[in-house]
């Protein structure tokens, strides 16, 4: 009877929780939402206070352009309408996935994002988790090492990366990587002079493998420092002298309380790293010529072709703003100890 | 013995290392007006390795590398204090606004906060930098409108300590006005952490200096910003060059790195809690 009453309870309290939870995401997303939009606002009243007009911007001095083109740009901006609408016009064909013309590629923006956008989803996903990993691994030994050599040397490490340019990082394992010891071409993800079609996985790989080290040899820093710092306090609290009391190794020790406890603030520092690993990935793939996301957005910049650069502000935003979502639910709602404080 | 110890405590090393990285950031900028403009002149002494006459070795056009590092630290670090001064500023007056005009204002800052902080700082920069039609201007706005984040997090946090003390309900019923109030008892309040962020934010902006003039934004190819100095060599490396890489990065990475543990050291010294440790 009492158990039967006892494990009904339980299950209320899972719905309730469950229900808690799902509120909270929800408020989250709809606090992303607003986000966002504020986020088009901001880029849209800042093209629109620049001194250029956005028609002469697009078409940017290409006098090719016909007397159509430049009515069909006029509509898309809606330029002889007050601001508000002009912006909740250009926002209406945003969310239609119209996001206007390249001018460079001559092609529609959205298409040239898709095709860049796997190509810096790789480079960035394994400098992620690579980092992830290694900051780990690395804040693990600094803290299980607390005061020692290798303690000091960790964190003298990770100070140092903070303070280096990504750029001369990367230009510094160019030097020493594809220049002194020719192990790897200098740039490109592709050989030069070679069909798209003969482009072999293992070409792929051994352009992809210096641009991905230097993302990933900079992202461990930040992971580490933080599971350092948590990893000390958590080797300070009661339970882990009761467990050293109990005769649990250094290894259990670890498996059994530090794992658990640090895993989580570190993956969901990983996720709010998005937005340095975007701005790390658009440096790196300037030294070493990697066609991706990045790269596409500084020429953009410098080129002046406007509507490629606002696509992938608004996508690479995006990227960023779900990163920094996840990291906020990991942290808040995912967490077994926030159990009923969310 | 412990009295001789005593003499070199850890108080007294901090403050050391804090004049001496002062002291070489120093003379860094006095060197970069001391170094005169005739080093930069094209002469025949072209990609010469490092040596004793020029220490970072000579470019492809024979312009000493040392004397244009050092001039494009200079700008950098002249760019670098007026983007963090800007930043301080709208950060004080943010995070004063966020704490005092009440619960909509506050709301209404932390949400822009969380926009500014969100959004890849990177991307906003170009973008800036390509609206306001490149220059210092451009790289200026870009940093400091995305730098003011975290310092206006903790200014309105002070704020929000301080307002309700003692000595300032003492000193408004007093009939002091709010302005008296802000500029005589707030804001001395307030100073150490302000400082401490500006010292901890100047890093940050110098390297995403670097970065967008890397990126060719902002300033024209002859102004020897660090930046420009980099991605210009990079064309060279291919030919091993390294010095015209390997030098100014590293100058770089030093001053940096100075500013940093400047910053990290007056924090320690500054806050009460960790002073004796």
């Amino acid at each position: 009877m009492q158990e039967a009453s006892a494990s009904e309870n339980s299950l209320s309290r899972d719905a309730e929780r469950g229900a808690i939870v799902a509120k909270s995401i929800v408020i989250r997303l709809v606090r992303m939402a607003t986000l966002l939009i504020g986020l088009s606002v901001l880029t849209f009243s800042l093209i629109h206070l620049s001194p250029m007009d956005p028609v002469n911007a697009y078409i940017g001095g290409d006098t090719s352009a016909s007397p159509e083109q430049i009515e069909k740009f006029k509509q898309y901006w809606g330029v002889d309408k007050s601001p508000v609408e002009q912006y909740l016009s250009w926002a209406g064909s945003l969310l239609q996935g119209n996001f206007g013309t390249s001018l460079l590629y001559r092609s529609p923006v959205l298409d040239i994002i898709q095709s860049r956008f796997l190509t810096s989803l790789a480079l960035m996903g394994a400098a992620w988790l690579l980092s992830g990993a290694i900051g780990y691994g690395l804040g693990v030994v600094a803290a299980a090492n607390r005061g020692k050599l290798m303690d000091r040397i960790i964190k003298w490490y990770s100070y140092t990366l903070v303070s280096t340019p990504i750029f001369w990082m990367g230009l510094i394992l160019l030097i020493v990587f594809a220049v002194w010891l020719k192990w790897f071409p200098v740039g490109l993800a592709v050989p030069a002079g070679v069909l798209e079609s003969e482009v072999r996985f293992i070409d792929r790989v051994h352009h992809f493998v210096l641009p991905a080290l230097t993302l990933s040899i900079l992202g461990v820093a930040n992971v580490a420092m933080h599971t350092r710092e948590k990893m000390i306090d958590i080797l300070n609290s009661e339970y882990i002298v009761f467990a050293k009391a109990r005769g649990e190794s250094k290894w259990q020790i670890f498996k059994n309380h530090g794992f658990r406890n640090s895993i989580l603030p570190a993956i969901s520092l990983q996720f709010a790293y998005f937005g340095e690993l975007f701005g790390g990935s658009m440096l790196a793939e300037q030294v070493f010529a990697y066609p991706g996301l990045g790269s596409t957005l500084t020429t953009a910049g410098l080129k002046g072709d406007l509507p490629l650069m606002v696509g992938i502000i608004l996508v690479s935003s995006l990227f960023v703003f779900a990163g920094n979502l996840i990291a906020d639910i990991l942290n808040k709602v995912v967490d077994p100890r926030m159990k009923g404080a969310v | 013995m412990l009295s001789v110890q005593e003499g070199w405590n850890v108080r007294k090393t901090m403050l050391l290392l804090v004049a001496s990285s002062a002291a070489f950031l120093l003379i860094l900028l006095f060197l970069g007006f001391w170094l005169s403009n005739d080093n930069l002149r094209l002469s025949m002494a072209r990609n010469l390795p490092p040596s004793w006459e020029h220490p970072f070795g000579t470019d492809w056009l024979g312009r000493d590398m040392f004397t244009r590092t050092i001039k494009g630290l200079r700008l950098s670090l002249s760019v670098g204090a007026l983007a963090s001064i800007i930043s301080v500023v709208v950060a004080i007056v943010m995070g004063t606004c966020a704490a005092v005009f009440g619960k909509a204002a506050d709301a209404v800052i932390s949400w822009m906060i969380d926009l500014f902080i969100g959004m890849p700082h990177l991307v906003f920069m170009i973008l800036i930098c390509f609206i306001a039609g490149g220059g210092i201007y451009g790289i200026v706005l870009g940093i400091s409108l995305t730098h003011w984040t975290a310092l206006a997090r903790v200014v309105r946090s002070e704020v929000l300590q301080v307002k309700n003390a003692e000595y300032i309900q003492i000193s408004r019923s007093c009939g002091k006005s709010a302005w008296y109030i802000a500029r005589k008892h707030i804001w001395p309040a307030i100073f150490p952490q302000i400082l401490i962020g500006f010292l901890l934010m100047f890093p940050h902006v110098i390297l995403h200096e670097a970065a967008l003039t890397f990126l060719g934004f902002g300033l024209s190819p002859q102004t020897p910003a660090i930046g420009i100095i980099l991605s210009e060599a990079m064309s060279h490396i291919s030919t091993g060059k390294w010095w015209l890489v390997v030098f100014p990065g590293l100058l770089l990475v030093v001053v940096i790195k100075s500013f940093d543990s400047i910053g990290e050291q007056i924090r320690i010294l500054l806050e009460p809690a960790s002073s004796h440790e």
